[in-house]
């Protein structure tokens, strides 16, 4: 007979795909976090001697600050001083100069990945930056990009060859002292992507960096800046994944994006970060500050996240809407499963006027897990005009699930214009059966059902990425239903 | 093609089939009436395996295969199709992409390859036309915001493209003008085939004015009471379900 309740929930228990670890030699740091350890992560980095200072100084204000509980998130201790704070591939000499120089077997792991960093795929189009545990392996398509003016590459290398650049805007969004997860990054962030886009310039691709945690028992504190100067305009994706390992992995990240008047950023992510097997064991902590400046008039910066791994995601990508003008937009996927946490949402901040801003959200729950919601729109005083609107859906597959919605709301600007709608559903029998009655099985009915609640977020990804966003969506969700 | 024996349903404790006999053959069109609460639904859902109902004894054969074993989709995929008496909403999926979907995996079912985007849009657009539907149906979420007569013609449609062996109309008749009715009437009877069976399941006679059946049976009390030609509708109309049931005590 067809599907219940109690068979929706049987369903339950998918394998997680990209669970495989790379064998390849690694020099990882002892576990341990001190000023010791950061002066020789800096050391090994070859950074300017301000770097190390701005390490420092957020690892001594780290250390006066506690963890955030504000969150709707059960989170075992982390215990800081059990992490090692560097990993990366053994390499015998410099880092590689072209792909030909990287272990093939790391170039394995990215073809299994699905990553396009080899010659056909370099056809497609999208310039990958990899960042392997903690360093950045290879960057293509450097060549053409540099043409067009634009700087894409890891943030190491970055501090090496623009650090008047990365100086300039490193902490500008994201202060070292921000919040706990921020400061700790800015004491130990290894590696990440770094990107400027020239006035004028429209990035000729999508730039895509993919993360990967691979070693065990290590953080990965990546790091991110993109700066798009004047008319400039460009699309970025990331997406993450690591191995299946027992143990819980840390991964706090700090994303900085600076606009300029009339500039454009649209980020998006794709986050398959290992989710923990399905009594909850193991599986990334995925803390991550994302904050865009729109600084200049009539910017626009749009986020767009499909998050399906982490046993935990703490993560708010945010706008700060300076510019007169300026636009924000957050679309937002997040999936859990079995005994995953999400608390994950966006903040909205109007200062300059006419700013406008949309958040649509679309949180699907199954297994036992619970999927939170939150949000600030914030509108301040001279803010005139200031729109917003927001749509938080959520979908529950089984009864074992939580979906919780906090949307916060500041307004002190009286002409702003704040709407909120929100939904929750649940995937009925009905609809499974109908679908499994045209000759659907069940788990592509669920995918599909899932696939369609998505939808209006679906469609602000990259086309390949929209593919891939919905091909992992039905990854999550298998077994969710029997 | 479809051989129900001594066919007994149950709803939690309660029975609602009690003893059911029927025989279709590859061709026929048979038309169930009965009063409400006779079961008509109870057998629909249970020939195409909705959850809820447990089966106390009885056989269903469908094409030498025991049907009550088979998952709902499985049953799809082997040519059973059920015309939804209340077609379900599913949001942000395109009647499209649905169709494509089960098409696509009925066809692998039986071997064949996959239809592609182009070859699926040509032989969808001719189905719509043969149900007077406006294209634009098939890129709107599926049923959503359809009314009453659009969703039965969408049902009859997903027939029309998805070419069942078994088809099962449950009250595809309530809800419809009298102009839908006979666009559904005609887009039912082009599929009439010598390969293919319709179990009708209707409460009026009107229904049966535009698709005639061959064997008319009245289903009363969980069984089937009387069985006949056409013109056993007509006389249930002027008589009422009454008099059969009395008949048949």
């Amino acid at each position: 007979m067809s599907t219940s309740a109690q068979e929706i929930d049987s369903y339950i228990g998918q394998k997680y795909k990209d669970g495989f670890v790379t064998d390849v030699e690694v020099d990882t740091f002892p576990p341990g976090l001190d000023e010791q350890v950061i002066a020789k992560l800096s050391a090994i980095k070859g950074e300017p001697e301000f770097m190390l200072e701005y390490r420092l100084k957020a690892f001594r204000h780290w250390q006066t600050m506690t963890e955030p509980n504000w969150a709707q998130l059960n989170i075992e201790p982390i215990d800081y001083q059990s992490i090692s704070y560097y990993s990366a591939p053994k390499k015998d000499s410099d880092k590689p100069q072209s792909l030909d120089e990287i272990d093939p077997e790391l170039l394995e792991t990215y073809k299994k990945l699905g990553i396009p960093l080899d010659e056909q795929e370099r056809l497609a189009g999208v310039a990958v930056d990899a960042v392997f545990d903690s360093v950045s392996v290879a960057t293509t398509f450097k060549g053409k990009l540099k043409d067009a003016g634009v700087i894409f590459c890891p943030i190491s290398e970055a501090l090496q060859e623009y650090p008047d650049l990365v100086k300039q805007y490193l902490g500008t969004v994201v202060p070292s002292g921000d919040n706990f997860f921020a400061a700790l990054n800015a004491a130990v962030f290894t590696d990440g992507s770094f990107v400027y886009i020239p006035k004028g310039v429209r990035c000729p691709m999508e730039l895509s960096t993919y993360f990967r945690i691979n070693a065990a028992n290590t953080g990965q504190f990546e790091r991110t800046l993109i700066i798009a100067d004047e008319d400039s305009h460009v699309s970025y994706l990331e997406g993450c994944t690591a191995p299946m390992r027992d143990e819980n992995q840390l991964h706090a990240a700090v994303v900085e994006l600076v606009v300029m008047d009339n500039a454009e950023i649209k980020y998006s992510t794709v986050q398959n970060w290992y989710p923990g097997d399905e009594n909850g064991v193991g599986g990334i902590y995925n803390f991550v500050t994302k904050r865009a400046e729109c600084r200049g008039a009539n910017s626009k910066v749009s986020w767009t996240q499909v998050e399906t791994g982490s046993a935990i995601t703490w993560k708010y990508p945010s706008c700060v809407l300076l510019g007169d003008n300026s636009v924000g937009e957050f679309y937002s996927v997040a999936v859990t499963n079995n005994y995953q946490q999400a608390d994950t949402g966006t903040k909205m901040i109007h200062i300059g006027k006419n700013t406008r801003s949309t958040i649509i959200s679309k949180g699907i729950s199954a297994g036992r897990s619970q999927n939170t919601y939150r949000g600030l729109v914030k509108v301040a005083k001279n803010a005139t005009n200031a729109r917003n609107y927001t749509q938080c859906d959520s979908l529950l597959v089984g009864d074992k699930c939580g979906a919780h919605t906090f949307p916060y709301v500041e307004v002190k600007q009286p002409s702003a214009q704040v709407e909120h709608e929100a939904t929750t559903s649940k995937i009925s029998e009905d609809q499974l059966f109908f679908c499994q009655q045209r000759g659907i099985s069940a788990e592509d009915a669920v995918s599909m059902i899932v696939n369609g609640f998505c939808k209006s977020v679906f469609k602000e990804l990259p086309m390949e990425f929209a593919v891939e966003a919905q091909a992992l969506l039905g990854i999550s969700l298998e077994g969710s239903v029997g | 093609m479809l051989s129900i024996e001594n066919l007994h349903v149950s709803v939690g404790d309660k029975p609602i089939l009690k003893g059911l006999n029927l025989q279709i053959n590859a061709g026929e069109v048979h038309a169930i009436m009965g009063p409400n609460g006779a079961g008509k639904s109870t057998l629909s859902h249970v020939l195409s395996g909705k959850s809820g109902y447990t089966v106390t004894a009885g056989t269903v054969i469908y094409q030498g295969k025991d049907l009550l074993d088979l998952e709902p989709d499985e049953r799809a995929r082997e040519g059973v199709f059920l015309a939804f008496q209340y077609p379900v909403e599913v949001p942000g999926v395109s009647n499209i992409y649905l169709m494509k979907a089960a098409l696509n995996a009925i066809r692998k079912h039986k071997g064949l390859p996959e239809v592609d985007a182009m070859d699926f849009l040509t032989l969808v657009k001719d189905k719509v036309k043969l149900l007077e539907m406006d294209e634009k149906f098939l890129y709107r979420s599926v049923n959503e915001g359809f009314s009453g007569g659009e969703k039965k013609r969408n049902e009859i449609l997903q027939a029309a493209i998805l070419e069942p062996s078994l088809c099962i109309l449950d009250e595809t008749d309530s809800g419809l003008d009298i102009d839908a009715l006979k666009v559904v009437a005609a887009g039912v009877n082009s599929l009439r085939a010598d390969d293919r069976a319709f179990l009708m399941i209707t409460h009026y006679q009107r229904m049966l004015d535009y698709i005639k059946p061959d064997i008319v049976h009245v289903l009363a009390n969980g069984k089937i009471v009387k069985s006949g030609g056409p013109e056993l509708a007509l006389e249930l109309e002027a008589k009422g379900y009454h008099w059969v049931e009395e008949q048949a005590a």
